[in-house]
């Protein structure tokens, strides 16, 4: 079972809802309720599940894209690589070969169509992914986009090659999703079985759920189910706009100035209120039922 | 006329409430432009409540497209993706527009010239008029590539009016994370102001939101909200951003009425005349100090 947990709205508590769901199931793996559990933070812009899973990293590596190097020994300036490229990341100046690192994508096109074989790749590194264990036990895993970088894909992408599991059945992989609705929220639910939308009951919360579950339900063809978050703050829209398309509510979390400060702390829910770990064990039961598993 | 981004690096601390308490409040001393960079998810047209003139296309990058009855499956196309983005079939092969990120390396390898690219219409951008000034607005489809494109767009439609209309000052509502978008929402600002609040989270991703803005060389100013949520932590940005030589131009204190105006669709300090109103106020006498440096 492979869970994205999107949302649309930042800050409405994706990472709280990832970090409880993955202690609380994990916790209960021995038996029929629990799993084994993976947690992936792609939220590699502002990644902050490790604040409060407080995971000890066993393995790292840089992640990036692959940009051409030019043998000028080969290179007879003929322009066919610039031509090529979508991305303006590579000119031919009469006799210079000019290469905007930050522009390519890593496609590989320039190589493939260069005449002479007179392109290589190397490495250009963006952003790090690291993996390692937190308690529970949750096998952790995060990518780091660097400070000054505009491509968060690529890390997102090779995160999810390095560290989902082949087989998940009996297995629960949560990936913790970045807000918004382009391509790095895409790339993070692309492959999943299902998505969880955590929101909170407010205009801004319900304009981009809708956005958010566009991008899910209709684009990618995921089920969807609903998290309302800070339950009792703003108004009905968010539940008459879920009862009208249809989209379960599996979990209330109110508005409790007890769960905030203790995030604020770092401190997971079910540290700070043990009784919402039977709360999130059954939550994992009803997202397993959305998602017909 | 000078150019104020609004920020943060965490999603949901309050960048469009900011936004939209500054429009109301320099509106009444000067005239102003608006720009909500978050195409992703635009909000601040839920607050300004806008009237739309003029509407048009924003067409994004091209994408690969088969031609089915040219198409032999060979697989060549799928060798030479890096993306994932070609499905593979019986008698033809076919592209995942969601992952196809238009490199048209498989344009140019493909041996039976099947493939075309082909522009996208990837969403719409909006001139609008709103009780505080013109507001320049997009909406991103479901998943689209390219929001930093559309960002530029937007901030340069803005740039031009405000420069036309003789116009003080840019207001941007700058999107979540320190990516492609955040990126684009930069350029050009005279002064970014980051919106944070003081939990473990909001510490760390000030750490990156502000690395950021001094990458690109962008002067910045913090402003601390729901500041008494969590002293030690607001303390912690304090002595964080004196070591910096960041200035913090306020501390506003966590209120129901801030998400109470967002319900009735107004600016906060429109709303109510409470502390958080006063805060803000003393914040942009602040500001306006620095934007005048």
């Amino acid at each position: 079972m492979i869970l994205a947990i999107a949302s649309g709205k930042g800050g409405t508590g994706k990472t709280t809802v990832a970090a409880n769901l993955a202690l609380a199931v994990s916790s209960d793996r021995a038996t029929q309720s629990g799993a084994e559990v993976h947690l992936l933070d792609c939220d590699v812009e502002e990644p902050n599940a490790a604040l409060f899973l407080r995971p000890a990293i066993q393995q790292r590596h840089g992640v990036g894209v692959w940009i051409p190097e030019v043998d000028f020994d080969k290179c007879t300036y003929c322009g066919r690589c610039a031509e090529v490229c979508q991305y303006n990341a590579i000119a031919v100046v009469q006799r210079r070969v000019l290469v905007f690192p930050e522009l390519c994508h890593g496609c590989g096109s320039c190589t493939l169509n260069c005449p002479e074989d007179a392109i290589r790749e190397k490495l250009r590194v963006s952003g790090v992914i690291e993996r390692g264990w937190a308690k529970g036990p949750v096998c952790f895993a995060q990518g780091i986009l660097n400070v000054g970088e505009a491509m968060a894909v690529p890390v997102i992408r090779q995160l999810k090659q390095w560290v989902i599991p082949k087989k998940t059945d009996r297995v629960l992989v949560i990936l913790d999703a970045p807000p918004g609705t382009s391509c790095p929220v895409v790339e993070s639910m692309r492959g999943s079985d299902m998505v969880l939308m955590v929101t909170e009951p407010t205009p801004f919360g319900l304009h981009d759920l809708r956005l958010a579950v566009e991008v899910a339900r209709d684009e990618l063809g995921l089920p969807v189910a609903v998290l309302i978050n800070r339950d009792g703050v703003g108004d009905e829209g968010v539940d008459k706009y879920c009862e009208a398309e249809g989209i379960p509510v599996l979990m209330r979390i109110p508005l409790d100035r007890r769960i905030a400060e203790a995030y604020s702390e770092g401190q997971t829910m079910i540290e700070t209120l043990p009784e919402y770990r039977q709360r999130f064990v059954k939550l994992y039961q009803r997202i397993m039922k959305v998602a017909g598993q | 006329m000078k150019q104020l981004v609004v920020l943060s690096g965490k999603g949901g601390t309050g960048k469009t409430t900011v936004a939209a308490a500054l429009a109301h409040l320099v509106s009444q001393e000067t005239s102003i432009v608006l720009a909500d960079a978050d195409v992703d998810a635009a909000n601040l047209e839920l607050v300004l409540n806008p009237t739309k003139l003029k509407e048009q296309q924003f067409m994004g990058g091209k994408l690969a497209r088969i031609d089915a009855s040219l198409c032999t499956a060979c697989g060549t196309c799928a060798e030479v993706c890096r993306f994932d983005a070609v499905i593979a079939g019986d008698e033809s092969y076919g592209i995942d527009e969601l992952a196809c990120e238009g490199c048209a390396s498989c344009f140019y390898q493909c041996p039976a010239e099947a493939i075309y690219m082909e522009e996208q219409h990837a969403g719409q951008w909006y001139r609008s008029k709103t009780r505080y000034g013109p507001l320049f607005h997009a909406h991103l489809f479901a998943g689209q590539e390219n929001s930093g494109k559309l960002v530029t767009l937007v901030k340069h439609q803005a740039r031009l009016l405000a420069l036309d209309a003789d116009a003080r000052l840019l207001i941007v509502d700058g999107p979540p994370g320190i990516g492609c978008p955040v990126i684009a929402a930069c350029a050009g600002a005279d002064l970014a102001l980051l919106v944070v609040e003081p939990t473990i989270s909001g510490v760390h991703d000030l750490k990156r939101i502000l690395g950021t803005t001094e990458h690109f060389a962008i002067r910045s100013l913090v402003l601390i909200n729901k500041a008494d949520l969590n002293a030690r932590r607001a303390q912690e940005i304090e002595s964080f951003c004196a070591s910096r030589g960041t200035v913090i131009v306020g501390h506003v204190p966590f209120d129901v009425v801030v998400t109470e105006a967002m319900v009735y669709g107004q600016a906060v300090t429109a709303y109510c005349d409470g502390l958080v109103s006063h805060a803000l106020r003393l914040a942009w006498e602040r500001i306006k100090g620095r934007l005048e440096e």
